[in-house]
C-alpha cells in the first residue's frame, strides 16, 4: 500500500501538486487520471523517488520516504516495477536479455536460475518464442509485453505503468489493460497506473483518483464514475464522442 | 555563464561515475562490449588513414627536398617526428572524436529519448556508471590503437619513401633512428591517455544530458565533436608547452 498524505510540488512559481491526499491499496489496479498538465507525472515521479516533494509525505506499507536511509532507498527501488509510456526496453539487448537484465543486477543466482525465471515470466505474458528478438523485431503491443515482464520479473512490490495503452490498438490495448490487472491480483501488489484511456477505467479502474489542476478533484471506483454528478469528472469522462454518445442513448431509454 | 554552468555539470557527471559501482560481473562484460565497439571497431579506418598519411608525409618531404646538402635520411625522420609526435596521438584523436565521439552522444542520448536511462534509475541502478565507467576504462586500451597508429604510419611512409624510388631502404632506416628520443614516446602516449579521457567523457556529457527527441540527437552529437576536438586542441597546446618546451 501506499499513502500519499498533503503532497505538494512546485516548480519555479508553478504549482503542480497542491495537496493531494490518496490511498493506493494493494492488490488493487489503482488508476490516475486526469487531463494533460494535471500533476499526473509529477505525482508518479514523487512516487518512484524520482522527485522530492516540497511539502507532504508517501508512505510505503506504513514507512514514510523521507525517513528512509539511500541504502533503503535503494531497496525500495528493486521492489518497484516500472512500465514506461514507450516501453523503454533497452534496444542493445535481445527480450530474453531485456527481462534478465533485473535479475542480473540484483540477485546472485545462478544463469540456469535466471533463465527459468525468465522464461517463466515470458510465458506469463505469452512471449515464449520472442526471447531472442530484439525490440524493434517486435511489434508496439509485444513491446510492452515485454516491458510488463521486465517489470515483474524480480516479484516487485510496488508496479508503476504510465499510460500503458498510448500507441496500441484497442485490441491489444484491452489486452495489455487486463494483463496488468491480472498480475497485480496474482502477485497481489500495489499497481499506480496513470491513464486518459476511459477504456481502460472502465476496464481496470478499481480504485480511481481524478486529478484536476494538481488537486485530487474526485476518487472512486469504475462504477461510481460513470454515475458521478461532479461537472469536473463528467467533463473529462464525456469528452469522447462515443461516450458521449452511450450515455444520451441511455438517457433515452435506447 | 551557459558555458561555466556546463563545465560545473561536467565535473558533477564524472563525480556520479565514480559513484556507486555496478555489479563487477555486468561491469566486466560492459567493458569487453566497450572495447570492442569504440577500439576493436576503429582500427580498420586508423589502419588505414595512419598508413596513407604516413605516405603522405614522407611523399611531401621527398618531393620539397630540393636541397642537395640536405641528407635524404631526413625523410624518415621527419616522417617519424611527425607521425609519432603529432599525426597519431592528436589527428587519429580528433577522426576518432567523430567517430567514437558521435557514436557515445548518439547512443546515450538515444536512451536518453526512449527513456532507456529513466528505466535504469527507477531500478536503483546508477546510470552514470552504467553507462560511462565502462567507456572510460575501454578508452584506456586506446594507446594500443595509437601504437599501431604509428606502426602503420611509419610503414606507409617507408612504402612511399622507398618503394616510389626517393630513398633507398638502408638510408631510410637510418633516418628512422637519427636523433631518437624516447621521452618523445612518453610525450605522445601521455597525452593520448589525456585525450582517451576526453574521447569518453565529453561525447558521453553530451548524450547523458541531452534534452528533447531524436533531432536534438543529431545537434548533440555536431556539438559533441566540435567540443571534443577543441578540448583536444587545447590539451595538446598545453601539454606540449609543458613536457617539450
Amino acid at each position: 500500500m501506499i499513502e500519499v498524505k498533503g503532497l505538494q510540488k512546485s516548480f519555479d512559481d508553478e504549482h503542480i501538486l497542491r495537496g493531494i491526499d490518496f490511498v493506493f491499496e494493494t492488490g488493487r489496479t489503482n488508476l490516475i487520471i486526469g487531463q494533460s498538465g494535471s500533476g499526473k507525472s509529477v505525482l508518479m515521479k514523487c512516487m518512484l523517488g524520482l522527485f522530492t516533494p516540497d511539502e507532504g509525505t508517501i508512505e510505503y506499507d506504513g514507512k514514510p520516504y523521507s525517513t528512509f536511509s539511500d541504502e533503503q532507498k535503494r531497496e525500495l527501488r528493486q521492489e518497484m516495477g516500472m512500465l514506461f509510456q514507450g516501453g523503454a526496453l533497452f534496444d542493445s539487448m535481445t527480450v530474453e536479455e531485456n527481462v534478465m537484465f533485473p535479475l542480473r543486477m540484483f540477485t546472485n543466482k545462478k544463469k540456469k536460475e535466471l533463465k527459468t525465471r525468465v522464461d517463466e515470466v515470458l510465458e506469463r505474458v505469452n512471449l515464449v518464442d520472442s526471447g531472442r528478438k530484439y525490440p524493434a523485431e517486435i511489434s508496439g503491443g509485444m513491446q510492452k509485453r515485454v516491458a510488463i515482464a521486465r517489470a515483474i520479473v524480480n516479484r516487485p512490490k510496488y508496479l508503476f505503468c504510465d499510460e500503458p495503452n498510448s500507441g496500441l490498438d484497442p485490441r491489444t490495448a484491452t489486452v495489455i489493460d487486463n494483463l496488468i490487472h491480472e498480475l497485480t491480483v496474482e502477485y497481489d501488489i500495489t499497481t499506480v497506473v496513470i491513464t486518459h484511456d476511459m477504456n481502460s477505467v472502465l476496464e481496470i479502474g478499481e480504485n480511481i483518483a481524478f486529478l484536476k489542476d494538481g488537486v485530487l478533484a474526485w476518487k472512486g471506483d469504475k462504477s461510481q464514475i460513470f454515475k458521478t454528478e461532479d461537472e469536473t469528472v463528467t467533463d473529462f469522462v464525456y469528452s469522447s464522442d462515443l461516450f458521449k454518445k452511450v450515455r444520451d442513448a441511455q438517457q433515452q431509454g435506447l | 555563464m551557459r558555458y561555466l554552468q556546463s563545465i560545473g555539470e561536467y565535473f558533477l557527471m564524472l563525480k556520479g561515475v565514480f559513484g556507486r559501482m555496478t555489479k563487477r560481473n555486468v561491469l566486466k562484460e560492459l567493458i569487453f562490449k566497450e572495447i570492442d565497439e569504440l577500439i576493436i571497431g576503429s582500427l580498420g579506418i586508423v589502419a588505414f588513414l595512419s598508413f596513407f598519411i604516413g605516405g603522405v608525409v614522407a611523399l611531401q618531404t621527398a618531393l620539397n627536398l630540393n636541397n642537395p646538402l640536405i641528407p635524404k635520411s631526413l625523410i624518415a625522420f621527419a616522417a617519424r617526428q611527425s607521425i609519432i609526435l603529432e599525426f597519431s596521438p592528436t589527428f587519429i584523436s580528433i577522426i576518432m572524436a567523430g567517430k567514437v565521439g558521435s557514436f557515445i552522444t548518439s547512443s546515450i542520448g538515444s536512451m536518453r529519448v526512449t527513456e532507456q536511462i529513466d528505466a535504469l534509475e527507477v531500478m536503483g541502478i546508477n546510470s552514470l556508471n552504467y553507462l560511462i565507467f565502462p567507456k572510460i576504462i575501454a578508452m584506456f586500451t586506446y594507446p594500443f590503437l595509437i601504437a599501431i597508429s604509428m606502426f602503420l604510419g611509419v610503414m606507409g611512409a617507408y612504402t612511399a619513401a622507398v618503394m616510389g624510388g626517393f630513398v633507398p631502404a638502408d638510408v631510410f632506416l637510418q633516418g628512422l633512428q637519427e636523433e631518437f628520443d624516447p621521452f618523445h614516446l612518453f610525450y605522445a602516449f601521455f597525452k593520448t591517455f589525456l585525450f582517451a579521457f576526453i574521447l569518453a567523457t565529453i561525447p558521453s556529457y553530451y548524450g547523458y544530458y541531452m534534452e528533447g527527441g531524436s533531432l536534438e540527437v543529431g545537434k548533440a552529437s555536431t556539438t559533441s565533436f566540435v567540443w571534443t576536438s577543441v578540448v583536444i586542441i587545447v590539451t595538446n597546446y598545453v601539454v606540449t608547452q609543458l613536457l617539450l618546451s
